[in-house]
């Protein structure tokens, strides 16, 4: 696959149908992929990687790599295309300046994960058909990659490539997931129980900002959080309650438009499970406007964008809430 | 050398935490250890290191400086502080015991940020030596050794047993209110423990990571360098790697309207955030490529310049695991390293 992908980026950087390219570059050890902007066939050959860890989601780079001069070719994968499509439909990304190849995905590991087990001083790993073999300074470790996976990718929504003008491999299906589970459970805690859950979850808050400046969804110019004149800046959080006005404010921001891509959750550095805060809202409209999935194209009205005389009314979403 | 079983630790905690408030680090539930009050039933962590660092204890990410009541045209300045409880960290490891080093030269030199000495004085640091480095660890490449940390107190594990020494009077205080459960022990085990771990830091992926390309004489070159712009192309301008780090330290003031006063605090700043040194004119910094630059400037040129040449990194690796994007000061290193 990576051959695949390092062939057909030289070959149209190459014959000038591209500029630029973006994918993922090698870091230190085997696992450190930083996403990255590709210029020649050199820096391709050195740097580029796809593997079981690339797998930050490089779409939101378009809306920055798309104002510039020239064409970009960009790798995705088929997630990375709901948030590309979603994008798209927000004109956040000029869809002329993109050449969009869609890659094949079987799922990515989670690194944490596979050092929660213990492992350490990792020195190389390997992945033959879905074993991962870890050479550490301490020994020499064998997992399977599922055992590993991002949770993300154990609750894939999909391996179906909603957009892309040229594909390697093979496209796959919209997948049904249990994704929705845990929504669930906490839908059936009392409201105290919930609350105490989110408490607990949200007190780890360090206001990094990752989890906003990572997600395909959050691509205002200025942030109101960052906005001094909006009187409501807040670097850090003044009471314990900051930590869920913010989180719970970007939730709401990003309703309907957020894809679960998962990104908000990958890249907490407090393992906050953020992405649960998005599937409510997603399983929500699901139950109330009818199944819609974010990015799954580009023309549609999106139900909280919308008005039909089917909608549900403000009192039934209300009763929901009642205990 | 003092000694207690490891099959003990826990009577060791409970007789500490009876003079004073100890900190210890624990695993939480879903992952990932912090420094966590001791109490019946909370365990030491096995984990090399807290996500959080100690930093937190001195310089915390949120806090009041003063309040202001108004009443008419009188505004009443409330002095908040207090005299903080003695407290006792255990568990640091070598690179934060070096990291607090880094933060008292900022903190304690003149004018001495009296909120920050309050709590460093009432402290007691007693760290814990490394056995089990990990791939992400560099502390070599500032000079710590590992298995041999700084302090008040210092503990070593032999995997059987914890021995510990004492090196302040704070530390020989903690010591003396434990020695009840301690007797002398032979140190031969342990020393070939400290041994094999020495073997190990030489062998770690990073062990030869060199500073000669950095220091408080290389700012022209460094400053001017054209490979900032590619380094930050894909920064997300997030804060994870300041608040991570045991030696970011930079912070902001500003005032909090409550209805009926206000409350001045301070929090952790980042430079990779936008309003980062806002002045009346804006922004020194317009660019991401600007405030990258300024957070790896800041521990390899502009501190060793004001500080003899002592770096303002400790080599912790926390930024290494916790970038989003996996940009760190070691790539940013080898990328600037003249060869």
């Amino acid at each position: 696959m990576q051959k695949a992908i390092i062939e057909k980026a030289k070959q149209m950087l190459a014959d000038g149908s591209v500029n630029r390219v973006i994918g993922w570059k090698k870091g230190e050890f085997a696992y450190d992929v930083t996403p990255a902007v590709f210029e020649t066939a050199e820096e391709i050959d050195r740097d580029f990687v796809y593997d079981v860890f690339t797998s930050s989601n490089v779409s939101k780079y378009l809306v920055k790599e798309t104002k510039k001069e020239g064409k970009v070719l960009v790798f995705l994968k088929p997630c990375d295309t709901y948030s590309f499509n979603q994008l798209v439909k927000e004109h956040r990304i000029n869809r002329d300046n993109v050449y969009v190849v869609g890659i094949e995905c079987w799922g990515k590991a989670d690194i944490e994960k596979i050092k929660a087990s213990g492992i350490s001083g990792i020195k190389s790993i390997t992945n033959n058909e879905g074993t991962l073999t870890i050479d550490t300074i301490y020994g020499t470790e064998t997992i399977p990659a599922y055992e590993v996976m991002a949770e993300r990718c154990l609750n894939c929504k999909s391996k179906k490539h909603v957009d892309y003008d040229e594909l390697i491999g093979e496209d796959g299906e919209v997948i049904e997931t249990e994704r929705f589970d845990m929504v669930a459970q906490l839908e059936a805690m009392t409201a105290e129980e919930r609350y105490n859950f989110w408490r607990e979850q949200l007190s780890k808050c360090i206001r990094c900002n990752a989890c906003r400046n990572v997600c395909p969804a959050c691509t205002c110019e200025k942030c109101v959080f960052d906005n001094d004149d909006s009187g409501i800046a807040n670097k850090a959080a003044a009471d314990s309650f900051e930590e869920k006005m913010f989180h719970i404010i970007r939730a709401f921001h990003v309703a309907g438009r957020c894809t679960d891509c998962g990104e908000c959750s990958r890249v907490c550095p407090q393992n906050i499970p953020l992405h649960l805060l998005n599937r409510k809202f997603i399983k929500d409209i699901n139950e109330l406007y009818g199944e819609y999935q974010a990015g799954a194209d580009t023309e549609s009205r999106a139900p909280l964008n919308d008005y039909t005389f089917d909608d549900c009314e403000a009192s039934v979403v209300h009763e929901r809430g009642v205990e | 050398m003092l000694k207690i079983s490891l099959e003990k630790l826990d009577d060791l905690f409970a007789l500490a935490a009876q003079k004073q408030t100890l900190y210890i680090p624990a695993d939480r539930k879903d992952g990932g250890a912090e420094f966590t009050k001791w109490e019946n039933g909370i365990k030491l962590s096995n984990a090399l290191n807290t996500v959080r660092s100690a930093k937190d204890f001195f310089f915390p990410q949120t806090e009041n400086l003063v309040d202001f009541k108004m009443e008419g045209k009188n505004i009443e300045v409330i002095d908040i502080r207090e005299e903080s409880e003695d407290f006792v960290i255990f568990g640091v490891r070598a690179c934060d015991a070096e990291s607090f080093k880094i933060l008292d030269s900022v903190y304690l030199s003149d004018p001495v940020d009296s909120y920050y000495k309050n709590r460093r004085d009432h402290a007691t640091v007693v760290t814990m030596a490394c056995n089990r480095p990990s791939e992400t660890c560099f502390c070599s490449a500032f000079g710590i050794d590992a298995t041999a940390p700084d302090g008040d107190a210092a503990c070593y594990s032999d995997g059987k047993n914890l021995f510990i020494e004492a090196f302040t009077d704070k530390g020989k205080a903690f010591v003396d209110s434990v020695t009840s459960l301690l007797e002398e022990g032979d140190t031969a085990e342990l020393e070939a423990v400290q041994a094999k771990t020495k073997e190990i830091l030489s062998q770690l992926p990073l062990a030869n990571l060199s500073t000669d390309s950095f220091g408080g004489d290389k700012l022209n070159e460094l400053f001017n360098s054209e490979k900032w712009s590619e380094l930050s192309e894909s920064c997300l301008a997030c804060g994870t790697c300041t608040f991570v780090c045991p030696t970011c330290q930079c912070y902001d003031i500003k005032d909090f309207n409550t209805g009926h006063g206000i409350k001045r605090f301070r929090c952790w700043d980042s430079c990779m955030y936008s309003d980062f040194t806002k002045m009346a004119h804006g922004n020194p910094r317009l660019t991401q490529v600007e405030r990258f630059r300024q957070r790896f400037m800041h521990k390899l040129v502009y501190y060793p310049a004001n500080n003899n040449g002592k770096f303002g990194c400790v080599g912790c690796g926390r930024c290494l695991s916790k970038c989003p994007i996996s940009m760190n000061i070691v790539k940013v290193m080898k990328a600037l390293e003249v060869k």
